[in-house]
């Protein structure tokens, strides 16, 4: 089912009763959910995510704007009658009922013509059990299993009622590293095996990019960038989103634009044209018309430096860490915006490395520009 | 079902705001009309459950207030009670064949009749001087003692701690009987000594506040011996300081359990000067005003009941607190 | 080094002279006592041993009555006591405002002195020449029979003392439930409440369930409590609880070990005795039960 959040906001009273002002969890979303599709929600932890979840799920109602499932209005509609299912970041089993007992819990609610045979409920639950695969662990209680285990018992409830819509809270972050590899795989084969739209909520980015047909970042309530995940990497639209995403980080410099060279430093490091279609564009001519130059950040994924003993940037090596396939270059460089650059090198091309100064020439697809105040992207073609 | 279909339906084209949908609708409306009027049906569905949803939770919550507050009313009504009859003048509370829910004439005579006519300051004072009496000698027994149980490593310590564990089970009315016996053997009845003595040690709040400190990190207790601590010191500048509160708990209790000791009092004196509050009040309810004079005898109740009340105001929830995790009465 | 081997036992010292003097020295002696026959207590002296003690007590008519009372009284306040608090509770953590109130209100009668309350509860149940007393004049405005409660018929005296335990007992209960209910994580009713669960589902599947170790914890202190009833009784009916046949069998020991008659330790022993044979088996079946009904 497609979803549509429309203008929706969400306040709640400051809890320090001293300040009267409300927190605003989510601010203004609008955005639209396409039918059968794995969406990420991403953002660090305290951005308004889970909200937007609870929002969607109906256990919380916006202060604003209207929620959508399909066509219809569900804003006000309590979460029963919307037929969601959701998954708890602590999977909130029934410690007292055993697995069955727990994925059957939700046909048990079904009244009238809708009542199901303890048969008919088995039958169901042992379909979805087979989906995620518990179907040997039905006796057990949920303090018998393992995390991953107790994980795909929570969404064998959430699936069991054919919800309309499958919200996961933070669903890999209790598990262990290699399980939460293995799991989020699991996770987008069940989506695409019944074609649910599903929304999960994560602040680990690697997590979003790697399963989500489309993610969302969000920060402070307000939604920074919706896409799919390579298309929100590679354009980021501004510098909180292209430094959230990624691991080792983007490498932010500071830089300016002048006479259609990229500077870091005193390196003019790209040939760039600037497109002037920002909202700030007179601003920025304003300042260029001064002294002709503008002051913004560079950003370069680790991956978009390649050595080169003639590139125009020249980092003092600090070390290198050989991790096997690649290889880690860890440098400095005063313009640095933080304390040390980390670039991705295929291993096979480290040969000449050494010495104390290490030179780069860049990807420019791998580079990007922000503005230094606003930190929203610039866009730039190469001549 | 088709019937009702239509009948909604027909809701639908009634409903202004439904006919605005249908002219936002494009060019191909007329496609989409049936889909449209079925989104449109839910819809309405979903408004009626709305309305519902919200009527029912206001006739619930009004319910749950209706109840709370006949509970609390049935709570209060006996403190209400003894306050409201403590002002009222003797003959006039005789002259009520139906009791009056309020006072015409507020006498603050029974107080005055409360401490004169029987040595009710006496009472307070025994009880004052039993309950700081016992609480203090109490901490000074159970806190070594909790110490030597959470921290110290010595021969024994496991066999001993379990024998106090099963010494909770024991119910204090099997070894009342022996205690009165030996105090009366030891003539200390109607002495302090004899009213205190038996009731210094708590194995359960031994076992409370050795729970308590096992939970202070021991890397604090190996820091300390490093740096040449020892454990008395240790105990009290560090053990004592952090488990504060539990200690605190603890004494709230037992100031709590010395204030109401009826039975053990009752054993022991029957003399009554050495009387406690709850001995006291006994004593009224026999013979005190002459039986007739119940305002005398509510004013006492007030007069008693008062340090307790006001003791739990104040520390309302380390009281709560401390019950829930250590208290039993029932 | 050697001596700090000991310094533990050292601490322990007081706590164990005293507890070996006020409870396993009492303890032993109390199944001597219970043995002795026609133990004097003035010489100190006994005729022989035996269980002529137990026979004695088990054959007077007042423990017979002490019995009878207080298995009445368990009987009815600990299940009545305890459902009470259980919807008091729920009614409680479903409410927002005001709760703090309500929570204070109810816990006032625990650190009330249970002798002066219970003195009160007297005036609102006793007839007296000069007035029927509050609560029969609210039976009478309903057009009920007015009966005299502290010193009338054996079932109204039962009644007002079941009513005085259960006010007694339910800001405990009250404050264990709320605690309990609390603790049954928010996420539970959220999933439950996804699912469209019913609440009278919820409450039966899911709180009772999970609450259910403490509901077990409450009515086995409960019983325990209330085979102990004594002070409240004194309260309402005074010192004499045999001839106002009310007493309980805490009631009876200290009877025969004090007052007009008292002076039989041996008599008390044995009932003591009794007495914890009985709360002790009890306690054993709760036990048993509940760990066939409490989940983990």
């Amino acid at each position: 089912m497609k979803i549509t959040l429309d203008h929706v906001t969400k306040r709640f009273p400051n809890r320090n009763k001293k300040i009267h002002e409300d927190v605003i969890a989510v601010n203004d979303f609008t955005f639209e959910i396409p039918d059968g599709k794995l969406i990420g929600l991403l953002g660090p932890s305290g951005c308004g995510k889970s909200t937007t979840l609870n929002l969607i799920s109906g256990l919380e109602m916006p202060s604003a704007g209207r929620i959508y499932f399909g066509d219809t209005d569900v804003t006000d509609l309590p979460a029963e009658n919307r037929g969601v299912g959701l998954v708890f970041q602590n999977y909130a089993l029934y410690p007292h009922l055993t697995v069955l007992d727990n994925i059957t819990f939700p046909l048990g609610n079904l009244r009238g013509a809708e009542k199901l045979t303890k048969e008919q409920m088995r039958a169901k639950a042992t379909e979805v059990a087979k989906l995620v695969q518990i179907s040997e662990l039905m006796e057990r209680r949920p303090s018998e299993l393992s995390g991953g285990q107790q994980q795909r018992v929570a969404i064998a409830r959430a699936l069991v009622k054919m919800p309309s819509v499958l919200l996961l809270d933070e669903p890999l972050s209790n598990l262990d590293a290699r399980l939460r590899l293995q799991t989020r795989e699991e996770l987008a084969r069940i989506q695409k095996e019944t074609g649910i739209t599903t929304i999960f909520v994560t602040h680990d980015q690697e997590e979003a990019m790697s399963i989500s047909d489309l993610i969302v970042v969000m920060k402070d309530g307000v939604i920074h960038q919706i896409g799919k995940p390579q298309e929100v990497y590679d354009k980021p639209c501004n510098l909180f989103v292209a430094k959230f995403l990624g691991t080792p980080p983007i490498n932010v410099f500071e830089g300016r634009v002048k006479g259609g060279k990229l500077y870091i430093g005193d390196d003019a490091v790209l040939d760039v044209k600037l497109a002037e279609n920002e909202a700030d564009g007179k601003d920025a001519s304003d300042k260029k018309s001064k002294d002709g130059e503008r002051e913004v950040w560079v950003g370069i994924r680790p991956e978009g430096f390649i050595p080169d003993e003639n590139g125009p940037l020249s980092c003092s090596l600090q070390k290198i860490e050989v991790m096997g396939r690649d290889t880690s270059v860890v440098s400095t460089h005063p313009a640095f915006a933080g304390t040390t650059i980390r670039s991705i090198i295929p291993s096979e091309d480290t040969a000449g490395i050494g010495g104390e100064t290490v030179r780069f020439r860049l990807k420019p697809a791998k580079v990007c520009i922000f503005d230094r105040e606003t930190e929203k992207t610039i866009e730039f073609t190469q001549p | 079902m088709a019937d009702t279909e239509k009948d909604l339906n027909r809701d639908i084209i009634d409903t202004p705001e439904l006919s605005d949908v249908t002219e936002h609708a494009p060019a191909d409306a007329s496609e989409n009309a049936p889909a449209d009027a079925a989104a449109a049906a839910i819809q309405s569905t979903y408004d009626e459950i709305e309305r519902k949803a919200r009527r029912r939770k206001i006739i619930r919550s009004t319910l749950l207030y209706i109840f709370l507050t006949i509970c609390a009313l049935a709570v209060l009504f006996p403190f209400y009670w003894m306050l409201l009859t403590s002002f009222k003048t003797q003959s006039a509370y005789n002259g009520e064949a139906v009791p009056k829910f309020y006072v015409s004439e507020p006498t603050g005579a029974n107080y005055k009749e409360a401490f004169t006519a029987v040595p009710l300051a006496g009472y307070f004072l025994n009880t004052l001087i039993y309950t700081v009496v016992t609480t203090a000698l109490m901490m000074i027994v159970i806190v070594p003692a909790a110490f030597a149980f959470a921290r110290m490593r010595f021969p024994g310590r496991n066999l001993v701690f379990s024998l106090f564990l099963s010494l909770m089970m024991i119910p204090s009315e099997l070894v009342i009987i022996t205690n009165y016996v030996t105090i009366t053997s030891w003539n200390m009845r109607n002495t302090f000594a004899g009213l205190i003595l038996p009731s210094i040690t708590s194995v359960f709040y031994i076992y409370l506040l050795k729970e308590n400190f096992e939970q202070i990190p021991e890397e604090l207790y190996k820091a300390a011996k490093v740096d040449g601590t020892s454990d008395f010191k240790y105990l009290m500048r560090v053990m004592v300081p952090v488990a504060k509160p539990t200690i605190v708990t603890i004494t709230i209790l037992k100031v709590i359990e010395c204030w109401n000791a009826y039975v053990w009092p009752r054993l022991i004196t029957d003399d009554r000067r050495r009387y406690l509050v709850s001995n006291g009040i006994q004593e009224i309810r026999q013979s005190g005003f002459g039986r007739d004079n119940i305002p005398a005898m509510m004013a006492t109740v007030v007069v008693v009941s008062v340090p307790l009340i006001i003791l739990f105001l104040v520390f309302r929830n380390k009281i709560m607190e401390g019950v829930s995790r250590g208290g039993t009465k029932g | 080094m050697k001596q700090s081997k000991y310094k533990g036992w050292l601490y322990l010292l007081p706590a164990i002279i005293f507890l070996g003097v006020f409870m396993v020295y009492p303890l032993i002696d109390v199944i001597v006592y219970s043995f002795e026959e026609g133990y004097n207590f003035v010489s100190q002296t006994s005729t022989g041993t035996g269980l002529y003690n137990y026979r004695y007590v088990l054959r007077d008519t007042y423990f017979v009555q002490a019995l009878k009372n207080t298995f009445v009284l368990v009987i009815i306040t600990v299940p009545v006591s305890t459902g009470l608090a259980l919807l008091i509770s729920l009614a409680l953590s479903s409410v927002k405002p005001l709760r703090n109130l309500f929570q204070t209100v109810y816990f006032l009668p625990y650190v009330t002195n249970t002798l002066a309350v219970g003195l009160v509860f007297m005036v609102l149940f006793k007839k007296t020449e000069y007035s029927d007393g509050m609560i029969n004049l609210l039976i009478h405005f309903f057009g009920g029979e007015t009966v005299d409660f502290i010193d009338g018929p054996h079932w109204a005296k039962m009644l007002v003392m079941c009513i005085y335990t259960v006010w007694i007992v339910l800001p405990f209960k009250i404050l264990i439930l709320t605690s309990a209910l609390a603790s049954v994580k928010e996420d539970y009713y959220k999933a439950a409440r996804v699912d469209g669960t019913r609440p009278s589902r919820i409450f039966f599947r899911i709180t009772l369930p999970m609450i259910s170790p403490m509901i077990f914890y409450l009515i086995i202190t409960g019983f325990i409590g209330a085979f102990k009833a004594y002070s409240d009784e004194v309260a309402l009916f005074g010192t004499d609880l045999n001839s106002a046949g009310m007493n309980t069998m805490v009631g009876y020991i200290y009877d025969m070990l004090y007052g007009n008659s008292g002076g039989y330790p041996s008599f008390a022993s044995a009932a003591a005795l009794i007495l914890f044979a009985v709360v002790f088996t009890i306690t054993c079946i709760n036990l048993m039960v509940s760990r066939n009904n409490v989940h983990y």
